[in-house]
């Protein structure tokens, strides 16, 4: 009795282990013919999170979508909430036993995975959200979200009148701490008076927490924030207590009506259709995608009514200027923390840096936890 | 500034404290529950839904508490009915949870509604410091309170409350007494679950009213370990859940209002307090003073009694 309770509660176990398939629709609008000279798509995702997310996967989910509306595009396949590790090349190679031919990995954890069953699957292209190494057939790609944050930084420093700005911040890591420091930028290239102050929770995900790290920062006289976190909790105790408030990730002025000014946001269909298309032409070749505003991979949602016009007239304007490579938002004079020249004026940091960047500018209070 | 550290204590304290409950409730008929994580977000999930169709708050956590009872019932068939293994039977719950909320839960997410909001309590808002912090708070949290006095007065001042200890402590005894013991553990099991799910509930609809896949994010699991450190007690668990509580939110605080010490060990703090907590409990536990249920974690078989 007990050995078969213990292995139905493992069944149970097995089938809780959230993988997902879009199976072919016939009654899907595409033709159910297709032409078959045309090299057709059969593309693989593995998310690291729940599409539910309404963040990071949930983006990511979108471009999916967006990327099989072109008619060489067979539906694809996502598999979700993958441990980041080795298991995952597990759930990778699955992918390439049903013939899969171009295989998305969207989360830094992933790498080393994707390179060991790319290595073995020389036919099937992969692509590696946010790593740095890269193979024959396995290209990055990533976006220049700091372009986008320090527009949203110019919205927060215009919008301030306590020119005390809060940020609640994930990990101390370089992604984070850029995003920080353009951020910081912008809100000081209008506002310099103010400062930009940092909360780390220590977790992608976790609602309570990231709520009260808003809270905490409203507490100390904060009138705006702005989140590198995975769920909108910021944005619900910005719009409770009457603050303003800069979303991440996806359009997610829904949780915070009356709070959200705007929100830098990701457009992972750029690279997505552009990679099905390449792949399908057969000219696709393995490199390092860093995109920004400029490729559409990182945008700013469209402003709230709160930001007055001529706010909106200035962030538009500058950024015109970085699609247009004349601004660009590390560029010095840039002191750091301890008001040290880190970069001198007429230069601008290279993106060696800026991808190992661990050190914040100027503006910012806080701590980078060594 | 004390006054909004223990504000912020009480309202990151509270799922916990409902969820640790709860699972006092099913370890004193001697069933150990490790589904609290899952149960929390059956809780979470049908509670924003029904808030979400009728607009009704109370529906909410009604139906929190009744799918939480429900799939709490299945722990119950299996520890006390078929005599199963129980921490597989409350891992599987969890498993079970985390994964069937995240299938139909698909609709909710992106949804908003209007989660609670708070009411001052006359007389006693007006208190200094523990006033704002305990008699402005939403109506669950008045709720959590009531429920640690009516538990502790159910345990040691009800007739039933002394026959589902004795359930826990030594069955057979129970079942020589005359008491239904199976009756007992299932209806404690179930309801536990029940305050569980109102715990995930909190969570939903008052702290952030949405709902978002895994949201408990490991707050059941500590509600495990805290029912130890609190001693089976429902007064202790008050303080063990607000120790938890407040040291993330003064962690917190102490980062947003720019002090020096370093972000590392201020997010250690709440493990350093875990240890120190167990060692206490430890030693306390060696002067004899136990207060674990005897017969935590076994089943119970009319036949089998010795």
């Amino acid at each position: 009795m007990k050995k078969l309770l213990a292995l139905l509660a493992i069944l149970a176990l097995l089938t809780a282990c959230s993988s997902n398939e879009q199976k072919p629709d016939a009654t899907a609008a595409k033709p159910a013919t297709k032409p078959s000279a045309e090299k057709q798509i059969k593309a693989g995702f593995i998310y690291v999170g729940p599409v539910g997310d309404a963040g990071w996967t949930w983006a990511h989910d979108q471009g999916r979508i967006a990327m099989e509306k072109a008619d060489y595009v067979q539906p694809s396949t996502f598999i979700e909430s993958v441990p980041e590790g080795a298991e995952s090349a597990r759930v990778i190679n699955g992918l390439v036993q049903k013939g899969h031919n171009l295989i998305f990995t969207t989360s830094f954890g992933f790498m080393d995975a994707t390179l060991d069953v790319a290595a073995k699957n020389k036919d099937v292209v992969f692509m590696h959200c946010s790593g740095y190494k890269t193979a024959e057939n396995v290209g990055t790609y990533f976006g220049r979200m700091y372009e986008p944050r320090y527009l949203a930084g110019i919205v927060a420093g215009k919008m301030s009148k306590s020119n005390v700005i809060g940020y609640v911040a994930a990990f101390p890591i370089p992604e984070v701490i850029r995003g920080i420091n353009a951020f910081t930028l912008g809100v000081r290239s209008v506002n310099p008076k103010s400062e930009v102050k940092v909360v780390w929770t220590q977790t992608w995900f976790d609602p309570g927490v990231e709520r009260d790290a808003a809270d905490s920062l409203l507490d100390v006289g904060a009138d705006v924030l702005t989140m590198h976190q995975d769920a909108p909790a910021t944005l619900q105790a910005a719009e409770a207590r009457g603050a303003y408030v800069i979303g991440y990730n996806s359009d997610m002025r829904k949780f915070a009506p009356n709070a959200f000014l705007t929100a830098p946001v990701w457009n992972w269909a750029a690279v997505y259709t552009k990679t099905a298309e390449e792949v399908k032409n057969g000219t696709w070749k393995s490199q390092q995608i860093w995109w920004g505003m400029k490729e559409n991979l990182v945008q700013l949602a469209p402003f709230s009514d709160k930001v007055p016009q001529d706010v909106q007239k200035l962030v538009n304007e500058k950024r015109d200027a970085i699609i247009a490579g004349t601004l660009k938002p590390f560029s010095g004079p840039l002191k750091d923390q301890s008001g040290k020249e880190v970069v001198a004026a007429g230069t601008s940091i290279d993106d060696g840096a800026l991808l190992g960047m661990n050190w914040f500018v100027e503006g910012v209070q806080g701590t980078i936890p060594k | 500034m004390l006054e909004i550290l223990l504000d912020a204590t009480v309202r990151a304290g509270t799922p916990i404290l409902f969820a640790t409950l709860g699972a006092i409730i099913n370890e004193r008929a001697g069933i150990i529950n490790l589904g609290i994580e899952g149960l929390m977000l059956i809780g979470a999930l049908s509670g924003f839904a029904a808030t979400f169709v009728s607009g009704n708050l109370l529906f909410g956590v009604i139906a929190a508490f009744i799918a939480a009872f429900l799939a709490g019932s299945i722990h119950a068939l299996i520890c006390v009915q078929l005599r199963g293994n129980q921490i597989v039977s409350g891992l599987a719950l969890t498993m079970f949870g985390v994964g069937s909320t995240a299938l139909f839960g698909r609709g909710m997410v992106g949804q908003t509604i209007d989660g609670f909001e708070r009411h001052a309590v006359p007389l006693l808002s007006q208190l200094p410091v523990v006033g704002k912090a305990f008699f402005h708070q939403d109506w669950l949290i008045y709720f959590s309170f009531l429920l640690v006095v009516k538990i502790w007065f159910f345990f040691y001042h009800t007739r039933w409350g002394l026959a589902l200890r004795t359930v826990g402590e030594n069955p057979a005894a129970a079942d020589a007494c005359g008491i239904p013991v199976n009756l007992y553990r299932f209806l404690a099991i179930a309801c536990g679950s029940g305050f569980v799910g109102i715990g995930g509930a909190y969570l939903s609809l008052a702290s952030t009213p949405m709902w978002i896949e895994n949201m408990s994010a490991g707050r059941g699991w500590i509600a495990v370990a805290l029912v130890i450190f609190a001693g089976w007690s429902s007064v202790r668990a008050l303080f063990g859940a607000y120790l938890f509580g407040g040291i993330t939110a003064m962690q917190l605080r102490f980062q947003a209002m720019g002090t020096t010490i370093s972000a590392h060990i201020l997010q250690m703090l709440p493990y350093f307090f875990t240890i120190v907590v167990l060692v206490i409990s430890t030693l306390r536990l060696q002067k004899g003073a136990s207060q674990q249920p005897g017969n935590l974690g076994l089943p119970y078989d009319r036949e089998d009694r010795k």
